[in-house]
């Protein structure tokens, strides 16, 4: 119950932090995390940051936050129309 | 000076006047519509345009607009509403030849918006190589004083060997969209009021007659279209799998969503596949086409992210199954109405 | 599928078949519903392995009672309500928020508790009531908005208190004893707020095994992977797979600001009934933020449908499917019960991901997915 998104703080203005998404920018308050600064990963739910993320596992619990580019294959189109086998193959 | 004969210049919000058939109201087509759409069949103002017509059949669509907010980064409802016509000519298989424009406009919308959006409407209208050949505008009571809702109709040509239709959908024919999802929808949220949020999402409104041309006409066997608005690419897959009683298995990893909408999307807890569009489309072709359908779209700028997504199979009983990136399988079905985003 | 995601599956496989005997995990959090569905979980499960959804859709637990004070707040009362787009749809007996807004109420969808606050500085003449619904993850949340109001002077806005705690509800529903249950995936967001020896009490006083486990599906895979290496080895253990945001005590701010503005007071949760202490109110201090009271509100008892099993599918005592209402009358288009209008509510992911269940395990299996 509890929808929560890793997003890394671009500004901090006292208790208000602005927090970037890929593209996506909203400004949270981080009183619940007073130690977080610019440039640190933070999960954040309902408006605020509820905690800091190490870079590295940030990138390894959310795997879609490796993803650089729109679509996460270009294989031939042959392997899906000719069979049932489907190739999911990702940047890891 | 009487009032009413005061220059609209003068005037920073439309009037019930304005649509009261009268002065104002010749000023209004004048001044604000047709200096944006001049066009010859318009400019007489007649009652109905009278089109010449060469060969094939008719095709006819109608669709109505009522966006909120009218303006949003990458479009507003003017761009929209050609597009969306347009589009619903264009997955028929017909060449656009003519809309129709149907404005309702609420007493108390700033003048300038108005000019904005006749402006995008223009300028949408000549991307499409298409023109508003007729209209009319009313104006109703104010209620909030920022509304606009648009109508337009729009007539296309469908060449005599074109055949597009759900019943040529067959298992083993290939699905194809021309690029990534969900960037409309999500942009929309990013500026409805309360949940608003800074964003480089735009919107992929745009009309996608030049695309599908360059796909009809690339000798590819093409069995249906359709665009993939309200509902996302969930409910035209719905529409096809129930339709022809199918399953069409998709592959998660294979469907376009830039990082951008992905992140929005997990922000608002939305499925990107029950997300709307107004630049995409659904394509079904023939197996042995798949490659040179791709290969058609991406040769235009509207399909440079086009890709295969799934399949049509005889599996019983007919489903839409998507493949998930973690390896799993789960049903795809429409959405309910209106998504809404989740805190949980 | 990731070499992660196909790694973790073939161990789940191989636990699964040396303990031969079903097992039933209990998912207390309905983010780990929603994303199992999601990401088709549950067609890569071995068949011994059935993961039931427990108590912890905050959706699913807000009694009708609740839904009905908000309704009669805009109704009779003319308060502006705000809400998380989760309730909009969630029947009450009076109708839904979404169905009042229809009928001319004004109700604010928002994203934060700080975004009804918001709504309710612009709008210093009207009054507004923000649903406070949600487990530990977000009661601070809505703490912190109380303070802001508190410091500001913000008159004008209240709060319609619904949230609740996830342990004494895992508690409660292990002393009733019904349902038989070899551990818990434990709610990932949650234990950011409470810490995971949050759940020490389940695993000393039931021996249950309680693993945390965030809500991406390698996560979730790896947190079945987790219990069942507990309940091959017999041992009820206590562990936490999400370390990169889940610490053993919590997160310090977040619970003082709870303890500050809120007391643990004996909650109704929907088709359940009263679980002692297991849910939140407004500290003395800070009642005249409480619409209850502000409103002189009297709350209603829930009639729930006679028929309607989502008392029993909360608590892992039934399955959508045996509900007599499931697909029959109660759709996510017409929902009688709650369950059936959440988007992860059990019965509404079943009717979206799973409704021909048998249609799925019939189908002809995908072969070896490689990647």
């Amino acid at each position: 119950m509890c929808l929560a998104i890793p997003g890394r703080i671009i500004e901090c203005r006292g208790d208000e932090a602005l927090v970037d998404f890929h593209g996506n920018r909203l400004e949270i308050s981080k009183i619940m995390t007073p130690d977080a600064a610019p440039g640190d990963w933070v999960l954040v739910h309902a408006g605020f940051s509820i905690c800091t993320i190490d870079k590295h596992d940030a990138l390894e619990t959310w795997s879609y936050l490796q993803q650089a580019s729109a679509s996460e294959t270009d294989e031939p189109v042959s392997d899906l129309a000719g069979r049932s086998v489907t190739k999911l193959g990702g940047t890891p | 000076m009487n009032p009413v004969k005061a220059p609209l210049d003068t005037v920073d919000r439309i009037m019930l006047a304005h649509g009261g058939g009268g002065e104002l109201t010749g000023q209004l087509i004048q001044q604000h519509l047709l200096s944006q759409l001049n066009n010859e069949r318009l400019a007489p103002l007649t009652d109905g345009a009278v089109l010449p017509w060469r060969a094939g059949e008719l095709v006819f669509t109608t669709d109505s607009y009522v966006v909120t907010p009218l303006e949003f980064p990458g479009g507003d409802i003017g761009r929209i509403a050609v597009a969306g016509t347009v589009n619903d000519l264009s997955v028929m298989g017909a060449t656009p030849v003519a809309l129709s424009l149907g404005l309702i406009i609420e007493e108390g919308l700033p003048v300038d918006v108005l000019d904005r959006i006749v402006a995008s409407i223009a300028a949408t209208a000549r991307e499409a190589n298409v023109e508003i050949v007729t209209g009319d505008t009313k104006v109703i009571e104010r209620r909030n004083g920022d509304g606009l809702f648009v109508n337009t109709a729009g007539v296309g040509c469908l060449p005599p060997m074109v055949h597009l239709g759900l019943e040529q959908v067959e298992p083993s024919d290939v699905v194809l969209v021309n690029g990534c999802i969900a960037d409309h929808g999500l942009t929309i949220m990013s500026v409805r009021h309360g949940i608003e949020f800074e964003s480089d999402l735009r919107s992929d409104a745009a009309p996608l007659n030049g695309l599908i041309e360059q796909l009809l006409t690339g000798g590819v066997r093409v069995k249906f279209i359709r665009d993939a608005t309200r509902g996302g690419l969930a409910g035209v897959l719905a529409d096809i799998s129930e339709h022809r009683q199918l399953s069409i298995e998709i592959n998660e990893g294979r469907i376009p969503v830039s990082p951008t909408a992905r992140h929005a999307a997990e922000m608002l807890g939305l499925d990107p596949l029950t997300v709307a569009n107004e630049g995409k489309i659904v394509c079904v072709v023939a197996q042995d086409h798949a490659t040179s359908a791709l290969e058609a779209m991406r040769r235009h700028p509207l399909g440079r992210e086009a890709a295969v997504i799934g399949r049509v199979t005889d599996t019983q009983p007919p489903l839409v199954e998507l493949n998930t990136r973690a390896g799993g399988r789960r049903i795809v079905q429409r959405p309910y109405g209106e998504e809404l985003p989740r805190i949980c | 599928m990731t070499p992660g995601s196909r790694e973790l599956r073939d161990q789940l496989t191989r636990l699964c078949n040396k303990i031969s005997r079903q097992v039933q995990i209990m998912e207390v959090c309905g983010t780990h519903t929603t994303s199992a569905y999601r990401n088709g979980l549950h067609a890569m499960l071995p068949e011994n392995l059935r993961l039931v959804s427990g108590p912890g859709c905050p959706v699913c637990v807000t009694p009708q009672r609740h839904i009905d004070a908000a309704i009669e707040l805009a109704a009779e009362n003319d308060v502006m309500i705000a809400t998380y787009g989760d309730m909009m749809r969630v029947p009450g007996q009076l109708g839904s928020l979404e169905k009042l807004r229809a009928r001319g109420a004004r109700v604010h969808v928002v994203s934060s508790a700080r975004g009804a606050l918001q709504i309710a500085r612009d709008e210093p003449a009207a009054s507004v009531a923000f649903l406070g619904i949600g487990f530990e993850t977000t009661a601070p949340a809505t703490a912190a908005t109380v303070l802001e109001a508190e410091r500001d002077g913000i008159e004008n806005f209240s709060v319609l208190m619904c949230h609740k705690l996830v342990v004494p509800a895992m508690l409660a529903l292990l002393e009733a004893g019904d349902v038989p249950l070899d551990g818990f995936l434990c709610p990932g967001h949650v234990s950011v707020i409470t810490g995971a020896e949050a759940y020490r009490p389940i695993v000393k006083q039931h021996a249950k095994p309680c693993v945390v486990a965030g809500f991406e599906p390698q996560q979730i895979l790896l947190g079945l992977v987790h219990l069942l290496q507990c309940v091959q080895s017999g041992r009820a253990r206590l562990e936490n797979v999400y370390r990169a945001v889940v610490g053993d005590t919590g997160n310090r701010a977040a619970l003082d600001l709870m303890q500050r503005v809120f007391v643990p007071a004996d909650t109704a949760w929907r088709a359940i009934g009263v679980i002692p202490q297991s849910g939140l109110e407004l500290a003395p201090g800070y009642h005249r933020f409480d619409a209850v009271r502000r409103f002189s509100l009297t709350l209603g008892e829930d009639e729930d449908h006679p028929a309607c099993l989502c008392g029993q599918v909360i608590q892992g005592k039934a399955e959508p499917a045996e509900c007599p209402l499931f697909d029959h009358g109660c759709t996510p288009l017409s929902p009688i019960g709650p369950c059936m209008v959440s988007s992860e509510g059990t019965c509404a992911a079943w009717y979206k991901y799973n409704r021909s269940a048998k249609a799925l395990r019939d189908l002809p299996q995908s072969q070896e997915v490689s990647g």
